[in-house]
């Protein structure tokens, strides 16, 4: 507020305030009706802008200098964090606030494949100023590519008219009723009525050691199923022996394009992994438990906050607690260090290691972090005895992989095969195989990340460890199909402006390395010895998965589809 | 070098202890094929520095939490799937590491060709870190395309803004946040967007920036940079010296080039480990306006003076002539002896500075006492902390802090009352805030809330007036509950018994209407406080600016006693010193009562020391204080005075009073680089030194004794302070041969036993020694009083105190509270200040700050004009909507001649420490009011043309 004073005597600027911004008054009570008496602590404030976001349709810089005000903390503080998720539209003096109803379509690869850039295109017209048309990064229903969101309710299979008809009836909200886009689910009786949480109940009341389930965990030779596949039963026992408290993350924040194995089981089994994560508890010596959900899994956040808060009024044993956090359209949050900083309530920016996870985490504590899925599969796995799920496999491989599966076949979805199968087998005995009219080109086998195999090399084991030969990995099991319809070039430009639009934007090799590649990736010859430079340093030189996996796409493309960018 | 306290700040320290028992742990590994043996806690980076190897880094900068992000850094482990940032990464046993592999060079010279790709061509900066590894690396031109480049940032007076140099290192932001901890940068948006900014992406001069400049001086890219260029020229030469502003004692780095100082940069002093605040980085430009005093001056005949004025130093000529400095020092010593002999010894007075160097204070004590004959000689000390030294030499003999600022890193629990560091000692403030972040709590008590609530565990904000309520229900807590440390008092303390018994009836629940604090917060903190592993306390002139000034002090001296806290490492008081030598130049005696080095004038022993020393009979009896001085100057008791660089024609409580009372002197002889209110009473005026200009050791308040060097020679014909009490001494009779600041040092170590042990070799080789250091080679005490109190019996004594009102309470006719002090870019009474550029541009008019809803009441919009009235006078001022300024109470900067805070304060003192109730007195508030038109500085008049060009 700098009032102009009369030249009179030559008064310059007077400040009528302390320098900066002041506390509007008015944002200040709507802040404070909004949080009610919520702890005002700094790890809650991604939560606490989800509240204003929810309520005003935005994040305006009243309600952010209102909010730094509530919880002490400096207005930079929350401005870098609300700028950096995608979900908050920060909104200042003179910027037109986003219009009541936002339409995201995603652009990611499965969905691209079907189609996503014409909705893109068409949508605005169609829709008219008062509602706002974003592409958005994977939402996790690519087996119904292409994939809208009207407001938060998900649109699969979506069509210009059928937007056009869910915008006019403001039909903004998941509906729990809808069976395409809410699928039954195991409830908390239900699941109890089938002998669940008896395991559970046995841990904590001590009839199973922590070593007798960490033995079992270790022998079953499960892997971390988010990407990375470090051996479950070790990160148990490792954590175990880190000084308490610990502390348990769970990571939902199922991003990697491709990927929506965790949204299947969460949307029809809850109490699996929630049962997983009370036996890990014990097992490790955990009394705190945070769940990390993607923002976009609106579904999933009402029923699992309705199932936790059944399994809580009527708890089968000493239950730890749990903390539901919600993501905010990020993500580099499925990092697993970026999501600890994400749950601390702050830019989701991956920590170097080491220190690890493990031993210096969430809170500065030791931290048992899983993906979700991997938690899921732990009673099974203790009350079958490990030698059930390391009987599964195929080609020398073992254990059972839920693949996620979308692009140019028949069946698209999560389909749970034997570790080891290949990409033909897995298309022939779970995917009805290739669309008609589309022959097989070739392959991600892991997501945006996983690199691109040609159709020649169909055949080779998917798994852990097996593809690193070829310059591709598994990771969450994420395969997208490509068919001759399609280029690998393309594919890996999708990929690569994903990863650009994703980085973090904390180290040099990927924040700047993205969009370098991705412009080098424009032309239709492309420069390889310096493609292939770049590559080097980012998967060298970048802190965390995103920045080394970035380049795998694009490598692939010069290794396995040279023809494309000669 | 020095040894800090701590190696505090955000580096992770781990409880780095005692060094020398301990020895550190070793790890054994190769490096670049050869087998290296280095400490455990060196990251591979700094091993291989101190190596000869040339790892290129950027993000990296010595004392700052390293961050790992911009990847030049990178080496390669063998074993290892990626290469490591080697800035992070302590290396293991056995570890193999090669710095210039093939493979590490191809990350190195990558990171630095993609943020080469991104920056301009041509440089904002002399020199660039990025241009400075990329040619050492052999980067040629980028083979990537550039970014979009964002627009300059010009907003700031002080800094410029060029995002496009940016390489999103984040050395700002660290520097920001986790150094300064002013919170101001924050990082972004992301990926490809991400980018610096100002709280909400504000333009820089719009931000709560409070311009420490610490961000330019982490910026390796030039992307923040002092403003207008500057740095853009290359220095003739670099001197290193201290600030001259507050008491923390800031180390700082002159660039001097055609005799001016182009910019300033902070150097690793102990105290402020190169940080530095708006005023020691942005203030200096003062020594080069163009109303700096460069002939004598003597005041015209037919020029009568009166108290009502408003000086314009542009027209001088108007009150004075100029005159030959023979004649000026002739005519000054000559009315100064004449009233000697015709009036008495006593007719005389002398007010030195806490502005001056020690040496300085030291002579111009020792002229007034040998040559005017009587103990008539104070300073501003009288003005801030006077009460707190009265209560401290009462209970421990000793006014000077016992524990050093930084030691609050090593507390457990910080106590800090009536202070507003962030404004007023800056830098001291980011070692608080740096404890704070670290897990230290925060205890808060001002009736303002400042910027250090938002870091408080308990942030009191305690009605204006009732300290001693607040204390005292603290110290019955501490009774009450047991919580007293009962060896500590049996041992080391006398007078318990008394305090115990007078604290019975101060129970939280009977103060906490008084104080306004709720009894269980009182509980809790008196708990906190006394039950922690060590608590320090920290204070300022809130709490010595009473009436009960001395009795506030009390109570806070027996709460450290209480609970033995005290006489250990984060364990202490510290009486935040206000001037850059206002310890320095109380402990050269300075002061009516004391001797250097706080020897009484009424004891035969020291009397007879210093008759030795000087060769000369004393007066046994204590002279007049500052307040007391213009009273008697008032009954023409007092009819000549001697004035060295002070200004209490705008410091003195009821200023009119003051002025008053200077207009009736005979004889005034000022020494000052500007023409002042008080130069301005002046029958002559000596132009002097500004601090760049002259040789001399200043005390900071951490006991430590620094040197300031001379960066550049003075203007026209003024003179070093130094040069000119030698020549007055002369020419009232006394036979002084000193030739250099040094040799006055000398002597000082003859008659001061806490600075006997410091050489002034030592000084110009450290620059910095703290004492107490007695011997030669000891290396001074950071933390005193660990073995006994340096009393006579060794312990120290309980003194309790009872509620007494402020001397002037509201009341029908003046309703409201007027609290005065500094702004953080003003110093005192702005005569250096308001001559800056940029710190007049931040704060160019006068403001009295009042709460918003206080506001609205009295109809005045923010920076429309009010008028204040006391029973003394009224000012009309620009307001100032304040959340932080309690209800009630208006809270007015001193600094503003056009609007002089001391026209409305109450001149009635403090009983023992004779110090003038500057913090409370009762005002009417009416909205409307011509604020007096400004003269020829302030406004932000330097830098307003500049600005405004820069802006379109």
């Amino acid at each position: 507020m700098n009032v102009e004073i009369p030249s009179k005597s030559q008064r310059s600027r007077v400040r009528g305030i302390p320098k900066g911004r002041a506390v509007d008054p008015k944002a200040r009570e709507e802040v404070r009706s909004l949080l009610g008496d919520a702890p005002r602590r700094r790890d809650l404030l991604i939560e606490h802008l989800h509240k204003i976001q929810d309520r005003f349709g935005c994040v305006s810089a009243a309600h952010l200098v209102a909010l730094a005000a509530e919880m002490k903390m400096a207005m930079a503080e929350v401005y870098e964090v609300a700028t950096f998720y995608h979900h908050f539209d920060v909104v200042k003096e003179g910027d037109t606030a986003p219009p009541a109803i936002t339409v995201r379509v995603c652009d990611s690869i499965a969905c691209e494949l079907a189609g996503s850039h014409d909705l893109l295109e068409k949508l605005p017209a169609l829709l008219g100023k008062d509602v706002r048309v974003l592409p958005a990064p994977c939402v996790g229903r690519c087996e119904t590519a292409p994939v809208a969101v009207v407001g938060q309710n998900p649109v699969p299979h979506a069509m210009a008219e059928k937007i056009v008809s869910l915008v006019n009836a403001r039909s903004v909200t998941h509906s729990s009723t809808d069976i395409a886009i809410t699928p039954s689910h195991v409830d908390y009786a239900a699941y109890r009525a089938a002998g669940g949480y008896a395991l559970a109940a046995a841990c904590v009341g001590g009839s199973r050691t922590p070593a007798d389930i960490i033995a079992v965990m270790e022998n079953s030779g499960l892997r971390g199923l988010g990407g990375a596949g470090f051996p479950a039963g070790r990160k148990w026992k490792i954590v175990a022996a880190e000084p308490a408290p610990r502390l348990m993350a769970i990571n939902i924040d199922e991003g990697e394009p491709g990927t929506f194995k965790d949204r299947y089981y969460l949307e029809r089994d809850p109490h699996r992994f929630l049962e997983g994560a009370i036996i890990a508890a014990c097992a490790v010596g955990i009394d705190t438990v945070y769940i990390y959900l993607r923002d976009e899994y609106h579904g999933c956040r009402a029923i699992l906050e309705r199932e936790l808060a059944a399994l809580q009024a009527d708890p089968p044993c000493k239950l730890p607690e749990f903390h539901l956090r919600r993501g905010a359209g990020a993500y580099i949050c499925g990092e697993e260090s970026a999501m600890i900083e994400s749950i601390e309530g702050k830019r989701g920016e991956p920590r170097l290691r080491p220190p690890y996870v493990a031993q210096v985490g969430l809170f500065g504590r030791p931290t048992l972090e899983h993906n979700m899925e991997t938690l899921h599969w732990v009673r099974e796995i203790v009350e079958k005895g490990p030698e059930w799920f390391a009987g599964h496999g195929r080609n020398g491989r073992k254990g059972l992989r839920s693949f996620s599966v979308s692009g140019r076949v028949k069946k698209p979805g999560v389909h749970l095969a034997p570790a080891g199968i290949t990409l033909q087998e897995l298309i022939d005995e779970y995917c009805g195989g290739m669309l008609e009219g589309h022959t097989l080109y070739g392959y991600l086998p892991g997501g945006a990340s996983g690199g691109i195999l040609p159709a020649s090399m169909a055949n080779v084991p998917l798994d852990f460890d097996t593809l690193n030969q070829y310059g591709c990995f598994i990771g969450s099991a994420a395969v997208v199909v490509l068919s001759d319809k399609d280029t690998a070039t393309a594919a890996a430009r999708n990929v690569m402006k994903f990863f650009a639009d994703e980085s973090c934007g904390q180290c040099t090799p990927c924040r700047v390395g993205t969009e370098k590649a991705l412009h080098l990736m424009r032309s239709r010859r492309w420069d390889k010895p310096l493609l292939n430079e770049l590559s080097q340093a980012m998967m060298d030189a970048s802190i965390c998965g995103l920045g080394q996996a970035a380049p795998n796409p694009m490598l692939s493309v010069m290794k396995y589809f040279p023809g494309e960018v000669d | 070098m020095h040894q800090p306290l701590t190696p505090a700040g955000p580096e992770k320290t781990s409880g780095s202890a005692g060094p020398q028992n301990r020895t550190r742990p070793t790890v054994t590994f190769t490096l670049n094929g050869q087998s290296v043996v280095a400490p455990a806690d060196r990251t591979i980076l700094q091993i291989a520095d101190e190596h000869g190897l040339e790892v290129p880094r950027l993000c990296y900068m010595e004392g700052m939490r390293a961050d790992g992000n911009c990847r030049t850094c990178m080496v390669e482990i063998k074993g290892e799937r990626v290469l490591a940032a080697s800035c992070c990464r302590y290396p293991k046993d056995g570890m193999e590491v090669t710095t210039n592999s093939a493979r590490a060079i191809v990350s190195q010279k990558m990171s630095l060709e993609l943020l080469l790709a991104d920056i301009p061509e041509t440089s904002y900066t002399l020199d660039s870190e990025l241009d400075l590894w990329a040619k050492k690396m052999d980067v040629g031109k980028p083979r990537f395309h550039s970014r979009p480049q964002p627009v300059e940032d010009l907003s700031h007076p002080a800094m410029a803004v060029h995002l496009d140099a940016c390489i999103q290192c984040k050395r700002c932001v660290r520097a920001c946040r986790e150094e300064q901890v002013n919170d101001v940068i924050g990082y972004a948006f992301r990926g490809g967007h991400s980018k610096i900014v100002f709280d909400l992406d504000d333009p820089m001069g719009n931000s709560t920036c409070v311009a420490c400049g610490e961000c330019v001086q982490a910026c390796p890219t030039g992307a923040l940079m002092p403003a207008r260029d500057v740095a853009m020229v290359v220095p003739d030469k670099t001197v290193d010296s201290v600030c001259p502003y507050c008491g923390v004692g800031c180390q700082l780095t002159y660039n001097v080039k055609d005799n001016k100082i182009l910019y300033v940069q902070g150097r690793d002093g102990p105290a402020n480990s190169s940080r530095l605040c708006v005023k020691g980085r942005y203030g200096f430009d003062y020594v080069q306006h163009r109303h700096r005093l460069t002939t004598p001056l003597i005041r015209k005949k037919d020029v009568p003076k009166h108290k009502d004025f408003t000086v314009d130093p542009e027209n001088w000529h108007e009150v004075f002539r100029e005159a030959t400095w023979d004649e000026a020092l002739d005519f000054a010593a000559k009315g100064l002896r004449d009233i000697r002999d015709q009036y008495g010894k006593k007719a005389l007075a002398g007010f030195g500075s806490a502005k001056g160097t020690n040496e300085e204070a030291y002579l111009f004590q020792k002229l007034v006492r040998t040559g005017f004959g009587s103990n008539n000689v104070d300073h501003c000390t009288r003005l801030c902390h006077a009460s707190s030294v009265a209560a401290l030499m009462e209970g421990i003999n000793s006014g000077a802090v016992s524990n050093q600022v930084r030691d609050v890193a090593n507390a457990e629990v910080i106590f800090l009352i009536g202070a507003n560091p962030t404004v007023n000692h800056p830098v001291a403030a980011t070692w608080i805030k740096n404890a704070a972040k670290a897990g230290v709590k925060l205890i808060v008590a001002d009736p303002r809330r400042g910027d250090l609530a938002r870091h408080a565990t308990y942030n009191l904000q305690f009605n204006p007036d009732t300290d001693v309520a607040l204390l005292n229900a603290m110290l019955h807590v501490i009774v009450e509950e047991g919580l007293v440390d009962e060896k500590f008092v049996q041992d080391r303390t006398s007078g318990y018994a008394a305090l115990a018994e007078n604290v019975k009836k101060f129970s939280p629940e009977a103060m906490a209407p008084i104080c306004g604090i709720d009894a269980p917060t009182i509980r809790e903190v008196a708990r906190l406080y006394a039950t922690s592993k060590g608590s320090m306390i920290l204070w300022g002139m809130g709490i010595s600016q009473h009436v009960h000034g001395t009795d506030n002090a009390r109570c806070l001296i027996a709460l450290a006693l209480s609970t033995g806290q005290i006489g250990k490492p984060g364990s202490g008081l510290h009486p935040l010193r206000g001037q850059n030598n206002v310890q320095g130049a109380s402990d050269s005696g300075l002061i009516p009562m004391f001797y250097p080095d706080y020897q009484r004038v009424n004891t035969p022993e020291a009397r007879a020391r210093f008759e030795k020393l000087w060769k000369t009979e004393l007066d046994p009896n204590p002279g007049l204080t500052v307040v007391e001085i213009m009273n008697a100057a008032k009954k023409q008791d007092i009819r000549g005075m001697y004035i060295m660089g002070e200004n209490p024609a705008m410091s003195d409580p009821d200023v009119d009073h003051a002025r008053e009372a200077m207009a009736t002197l005979d004889h005034v002889v000022v020494q000052d680089i500007f023409l002042t209110e008080t130069a301005y009473l002046a029958d002559v005026v000596l132009p002097a030194t500004a601090w760049p200009e002259k040789v001399g050791t200043v005390t900071n308040t951490d006991r430590m004794v620094q040197l300031g060097r001379k960066a550049i020679e003075p203007p026209g014909d003024a003179r070093e302070d130094f040069w000119l009490i030698v020549q007055l001494a002369r020419r009232i009779g006394l036979d002084w041969q000193y030739t250099h600041p040094r040799d006055v040092f000398n002597e000082m170590r003859q008659c001061m036993d806490s600075i006997a042990g410091i050489t002034w070799d030592r000084l110009e080789q450290e620059s910095s020694v703290t004492y107490p250091c007695v011997k030669e080679g000891d290396p001074g005490d950071p933390v005193v009083f660990i073995e006994a109190f340096p009393t006579q019996t060794g312990r120290a004594k309980f003194v309790p105190a009872d509620l007494i009102s402020a001397a002037e309470r509201p009341d029908a006719d003046y309703p409201m509270v007027l609290i005065t002090g500094r702004q953080l870019e003003h110093w005192h009474t702005g005569s250096m200040t308001r001559r800056s550029g940029a710190l007049d541009y931040i704060e160019p008019e006068p403001v009295a700050s009042v709460h918003p809803l206080d506001l609205e009441n009295l109809g005045v919009a923010p920076g429309g004009t009010l008028t204040i009235e006391s029973r003394r006078g009224s000012i009309s001022l620009y307001a100032r909507a304040d959340e932080g300024t309690p209800r009630g109470t208006v809270f007015v900067p001193f600094c503003y001649y056009e609007a002089a805070a001391n026209m409305l304060t109450n001149p009635v003192l403090d009983p023992f420490g004779k110090i003038p109730e500057f913090k409370y007195c009762a005002i009417k508030v009416t909205p409307g009011g011509e604020v007096p038109e400004r003269m020829s500085f302030g406004g932000g008049s330097i830098l307003a043309d500049a600005m405004s060009a820069a802006r379109s």
